[in-house]
C-alpha cells in the first residue's frame, strides 16, 4: 500500500534519505521515524509475540508500542525519535535477535 | 533556595515553574517532549508552514500565550528536553537523555505528568491505523501529518468531535463520529456542564457544524470491531437502535476520555484513593496538590481537569511548596484560582458523566481480542486465569499470573480495561479490585547507558 499517513501542510525543509528493510524512502528533516515510515508504509514492525503488523498506537511516547530495531543494532522509539540521514530501520529484529 | 523539580512541561508544569521561578526557588524542568507544551500545547515542528489559529480556533490564543511565557522563563530555568524520569530515589530524580544517566536532587517535586487516552480493547483495536485520539491530535499539531484519508472517529469523549472538525478542516473526509454513551447522558449532565457554560456551548458548535457538513453521527453506539487485512478496513458497530452498521475508512481515531500519568506519583510514595465518577485511582492530594513529604501534584496527572486546569493547579501546587518551605507569596489571589479549578473540575465530572466509560462493554470483548498488546494477553487468558481455582481477585496478582500489563506500557494502555474486566467477570466492585502498582523502570531503558 502507499503511505498511512497524509502530510496535509507540504513540509518546508530539506528531504533527508532513510532506509527502510533496504529500501529507500523520502523523509524531510525534523520529521519522526513514525511519520518518516507511516507516510511510505502500511505499517512500523512486527509484533514480538504475534504475527501482527503494528504502526504505533498513542502516538505519544506513553505506550511504548512503536520501538523499532536499526540496522546497527540499536533501538530506538519511532514517534519520538527524530530522523537521520541514512538512518536504517528494520520491521523485523537484526538477524540474531528474537524479538 | 530551595531547589524544585518539575516534571512535564505542559500548563501545569511551567506555570508552576514560572511562579516558583520568580519566587527565587532553583528550578529544573524536566520533560520528555522535545520543547515544551506538553500534548495540548504540542508545538509544530520546525520547517512546517503552519497556520496555528485555523487549527486550533478558539484554543490559538492560549496556545500562543503559553509558549510566549515559556519563552520568557527559558533562561530562568533549567529545562530539560527529552529527558525521561524512570525512577524516583531519596530526593532525587533519576533520568535518561539521549543514552546517558542523569540524577536530579530537590528538596521539593512536582509532577505534572499530564494524561494520556484511556482505551477499552476493541476486536481489532491493534490493526496498523488504529490510533488513540489524542494521538491522533498530536500528530496534526505536531506534524502536521493527518492518520488517514478516510477517518472514523469513535468512543466516548467531547474531544471525538473537536478532532473531527480539525480533521475535517486539514483536508479528511470524517466517514464516521460515533459516540457510545447516548444523547440522553449529555442531557442529563447538563446541569454540571452548565460550570463552564463557554466550553460547553464551543462543544455543542462543533456538533453543530460537523452535522451541518454532513458528517454521520451516531450516539449511543456499541463498537463491534475494527477490521481489515493488513490494516484497519471498516468499523463495524451497532447503532443505538441496535441496527448493526459498517463503516468503511482508512483510519481509526478512539479514545475513552483521559488516564492520568500516574506512575511517577506512586514511585514518590503518595497515596491514591478510588474516584468512582472517573472510575480510576488518583494520587491524593489536598485542594493544592499537597501530597506531603515535599511532593506536590497538578494538571491532568493529578485529576483530569483540562488545560486552564492545569495552569492554575500548577500555580496552587507551586504556592503550596512555597509556603512548606516558609517563603511569602507574592501577588497570587490563590482564593479566586481554588474556586476557578473548582469550577473547572465540577465540568470535568459533568464530562465524565456526558461521556462515561462504557461499563458492560467489557463483557462484549471476545476471548480473542488482546487486552495487553504489548505482551499479546488476550480478553480469554484474563478470564481463564479469574475463573480458575483460588484465581486471581486483583490486578497485580492478575499481572503476576498473566504478564498483562507486565510488558513496555507497564499496564499504562491494559491496566484499567485489566481492572474492568476482572471486576464485570468477578461481579466485584472496580475499587475491589485495585491498580496496577507502578514499577520503576516506568518507561523502556537501553541496556548498556552511560552513567
Amino acid at each position: 500500500m502507499t503511505g498511512r499517513l497524509v502530510r496535509a501542510i507540504a513540509p518546508d525543509a530539506p528531504s533527508v534519505r532513510i532506509l527502510v528493510d533496504g529500501k529507500e524512502v523520502t523523509a524531510y528533516a525534523g520529521e519522526s521515524v513514525l511519520v518518516a515510515v507511516l507516510s511510505a508504509r502500511g505499517a512500523l514492525r512486527r509484533h514480538e509475540f504475534s504475527d501482527e503488523m503494528r504502526a504505533g498506537f498513542c502516538l505519544m511516547g506513553a505506550c511504548q508500542d512503536c520501538w523499532v530495531w536499526l540496522a546497527d543494532h540499536s533501538r530506538v522509539r519511532a514517534c519520538t525519535t527524530t530522523v537521520v540521514e541514512g538512518m536504517h530501520m528494520l520491521t523485523r529484529p537484526p538477524a540474531g535477535f528474537a524479538t | 533556595m530551595i531547589r524544585v523539580a518539575i516534571v512535564g512541561a505542559g500548563p501545569a508544569g511551567i506555570a508552576a515553574a514560572d511562579v516558583l521561578s520568580a519566587h527565587g526557588a532553583a528550578v529544573t524542568v524536566v520533560d520528555e517532549g522535545r520543547e515544551a507544551g506538553g500534548q495540548i500545547y504540542r508545538r509544530a515542528r520546525s520547517g512546517l508552514k503552519f497556520d496555528i489559529d485555523a487549527l486550533l480556533g478558539a484554543e490559538a490564543a492560549n496556545y500562543r500565550d503559553f509558549h510566549a511565557a515559556f519563552a520568557r522563563l527559558r533562561d530562568r530555568i533549567d529545562y530539560r528536553p527529552q529527558t525521561l524520569v524512570w525512577a524516583i530515589g531519596e530526593k532525587r530524580l533519576h533520568t535518561l537523555c539521549s543514552g546517558s544517566a542523569g540524577t536530579v536532587a530537590f528538596d521539593a517535586l512536582l509532577l505534572a505528568t499530564g494524561a494520556a487516552d484511556r482505551v477499552l480493547p476493541v476486536p481489532g483495536w491493534t490493526l496498523p491505523g488504529v490510533f488513540t485520539l489524542g494521538g491522533a491530535q498530536v500528530l496534526l499539531k505536531e506534524h502536521g501529518c493527518l492518520i488517514g484519508r478516510r477517518v472514523v472517529f469513535c468512543g466516548a469523549s467531547p474531544l471525538l468531535y473537536l478532532a473531527a472538525k480539525q480533521y475535517r478542516a486539514m483536508g479528511a473526509e470524517i466517514v464516521g463520529v460515533l459516540d457510545t454513551t447516548p444523547l440522553a447522558a449529555k442531557i442529563g449532565a447538563t446541569p454540571r456542564l452548565l460550570a463552564a457554560p463557554d466550553i460547553f456551548m464551543r462543544g455543542l458548535g462543533y456538533m453543530n457544524e460537523l452535522r451541518r457538513a454532513g458528517v454521520p453521527m451516531h450516539h449511543g453506539v456499541r463498537l463491534i470491531a475494527f477490521e481489515g487485512a493488513s490494516g484497519v478496513e471498516r468499523v463495524r458497530f451497532r447503532d443505538r437502535n441496535g441496527r448493526e452498521i459498517i463503516v468503511a475508512c482508512d483510519a481509526v481515531a478512539y479514545g475513552f476520555g483521559l488516564k492520568p500519568e500516574t506512575q511517577l506519583a506512586d514511585l514518590a510514595g503518595i497515596d491514591f484513593r478510588y474516584d468512582a465518577t472517573f472510575r480510576q485511582w488518583l494520587p491524593y492530594a489536598d485542594s493544592d496538590g499537597r501530597c506531603g513529604s515535599g511532593v506536590y501534584v497538578a494538571g491532568d496527572g493529578a485529576t483530569i481537569g483540562g488545560a486552564c486546569a492545569a495552569a492554575l493547579t500548577g500555580i496552587l501546587a507551586a504556592c503550596a511548596a512555597l509556603e512548606d518551605f516558609k517563603i511569602v507569596i507574592k501577588g497570587v489571589d490563590r482564593g479566586r484560582m481554588r474556586r476557578e479549578v473548582a469550577r473547572l473540575r465540577r465540568f470535568q465530572r459533568g464530562l465524565a458523566r456526558a461521556f462515561a466509560w462504557p461499563v458492560d462493554a467489557i463483557g462484549d470483548v471476545d476471548d480473542h481480542t488482546m487486552v495487553c498488546r504489548c505482551e499479546g494477553i488476550t480478553a480469554g487468558e484474563l478470564r481463564a486465569s479469574l475463573r480458575a481455582d483460588f484465581g486471581p481477585t486483583e490486578v497485580n496478582r492478575l499481572k503476576a499470573i498473566t504478564r498483562c500489563g507486565m510488558g513496555r506500557c507497564q499496564g499504562r494502555f491494559c491496566g484499567l480495561a485489566a481492572a474492568e474486566l476482572t471486576a464485570h467477570e468477578l461481579n466485584i466492585s472496580l475499587e475491589a479490585v485495585g491498580r496496577l502498582r507502578g514499577q520503576p523502570p516506568v518507561k523502556p531503558l537501553p541496556l548498556g547507558v552511560k552513567a
